[in-house]
């Protein structure tokens, strides 16, 4: 599915926790997620935490759009 | 009495938590254990594999342990591989599912690197497939584990094949996928003649085999960079398959037909209330509990509050992405595609379990 958006001229990023994946279908700026039940989230932290975690993420989704990129990108830590 | 005895032959088995029977999604973060005997499709190999050969331990782990935890899993299972010393490897069969048969795939790599023969099954599509084939047998099955009573019998005739080292065919004689390896072989037509032949069947619209596939690199350009998103629509699409609660459009769990789009006009968050997972293929709890988890809606409502992007559409799309065939998943990307350009959105974040 990223692709074909991304086919379509819209800027994607994908977040996801099986990188390997990401990377063997195609996407271009791949941010990885904390753990396939919740990609952005980790149940072990206080709401307020683990808010804090998804905004970065959501945050690191941001700037890999502001990234460019030639080829596949892992945007790693 | 006459004839050569066969060496014995031992054979380790990689299976996943629930081929290991001990349990489904909820156990699918257990790390790798190690076990004497064959368990699960182990047993059903055991009848089908040659006389000489034995499965002489099998060893279980999560699907979400192993692709969460690849460099930990890849050296914990490497060394219950080495401890059964094996003569062969065989992974699965994992058919359509997706983080199994990377599983499945990482195996037949560690094998490989070992120099010890693997196989497994998948089914065409498995993401396991187009990265793995080359360190292993990768026997072409069904999308499901319906098809579990033709793996079996085609897994052990091709383990049993290789590990007595008797002569392989190719691939398509053998049921296996193919690997990239070439292999030289003498036969009688020159190439010239051979291509002749081929031509001339083409151009009379007759069916011809071609000797070399050329490779379909299907790669995107990657979209330009955007620095300033103050002024742009991002919209959150996802294969997670979070939707309303009671799931209304009743989005299946697996092998999805079709993809959803729902309203967070003037939500600040996806509720447990208001929505849950659709998806199949992954424990739902964590999910249920909180959507914003596997959509983002909270987050990124702050950051439209903050103007870092200029707007959240006030739509996410949604389908599951567990099993789902390729055709399918280019098909609902290709519509949603139209409808975002149309919106004026330019971004999209897509999250995937």
């Amino acid at each position: 599915m990223v692709k074909e958006i991304e086919r379509a001229g819209i800027a994607v990023v994908h977040v996801c926790t099986v990188t390997p994946i990401s990377l063997t279908v195609g996407a271009n700026r791949i941010v990885p997620a904390v753990a396939i039940p919740h990609p952005l989230g980790n149940p072990k932290l206080s709401e307020k935490e683990e808010f804090s975690l998804r905004r970065k993420l959501v945050e690191k989704a941001l700037n890999a759009f502001g990234t460019p990129v030639s080829d596949q990108t892992v945007f790693e830590d | 009495m006459g004839g050569k005895c066969m060496e014995e032959k031992r054979i380790v088995l990689y299976i996943n938590q629930f081929f290991g029977q001990i349990g489904g999604e909820e156990m699918a973060h257990i790390e790798p254990q190690s076990h004497d005997k064959p368990i699960g499709p182990g047993v059903g190999l055991s009848n089908l594999l040659p006389k000489n050969c034995t499965i002489v331990g099998t060893i279980i782990c999560g699907d979400s342990y192993f692709n969460e935890n690849l460099e930990e899993a890849s050296a914990t299972v490497g060394k219950m591989i080495k401890d059964f010393n094996p003569d062969l490897v065989i992974a699965g069969p994992a058919f359509n599912a997706g983080r199994y048969g990377m599983a499945c795939g990482t195996v037949g790599k560690i094998a490989h690197d070992m120099g010890i023969p693997a196989v497994s099954g998948m089914y065409e599509e498995n993401p396991g497939v187009e990265g793995y084939r080359q360190y292993l047998y990768i026997v072409e099955t069904t999308n499901s584990a319906a098809g579990m009573r033709t793996a079996l019998p085609a897994i052990a005739k091709l383990a049993g094949k290789i590990v007595n080292g008797e002569p392989m065919g190719t691939p398509a004689e053998e049921g296996y996928m193919s690997r990239g390896i070439r292999k030289n072989v003498f036969v009688e037509k020159r190439g010239s003649e051979r291509a002749v032949d081929m031509l001339l069947k083409k151009l009379a619209g007759e069916e011809f085999e071609t000797e070399y596939p050329i490779p379909v690199f299907d790669r995107v350009e990657p979209a330009a960079a955007i620095t300033d998103l103050s002024n742009v629509t991002v919209a959150l699409v996802t294969s997670g398959g979070i939707v309303p609660k009671g799931n209304p459009d009743r989005i299946e769990a697996s092998s999805a037909s079709h993809y959803g789009k729902y309203s967070i006009e003037g939500l600040d968050s996806l509720s447990s209330e208001g929505f849950q997972t659709a998806h199949g293929g992954y424990d739902p709890v964590y999910a249920n509990d909180r959507p914003d988890r596997v959509v983002p809606v909270d987050a990124m409502r702050a950051l439209e509050k903050e103007g870092k992007i200029g707007k959240l559409f006030p739509y996410f799309y949604t389908t599951v992405g567990n099993g789902t065939s390729v055709a399918n998943a280019v098909s609902f990307a290709t519509e949603i595609a139209k409808e975002l350009v149309n919106e004026g959105v330019q971004a999209v974040i897509l999250t995937s379990t």
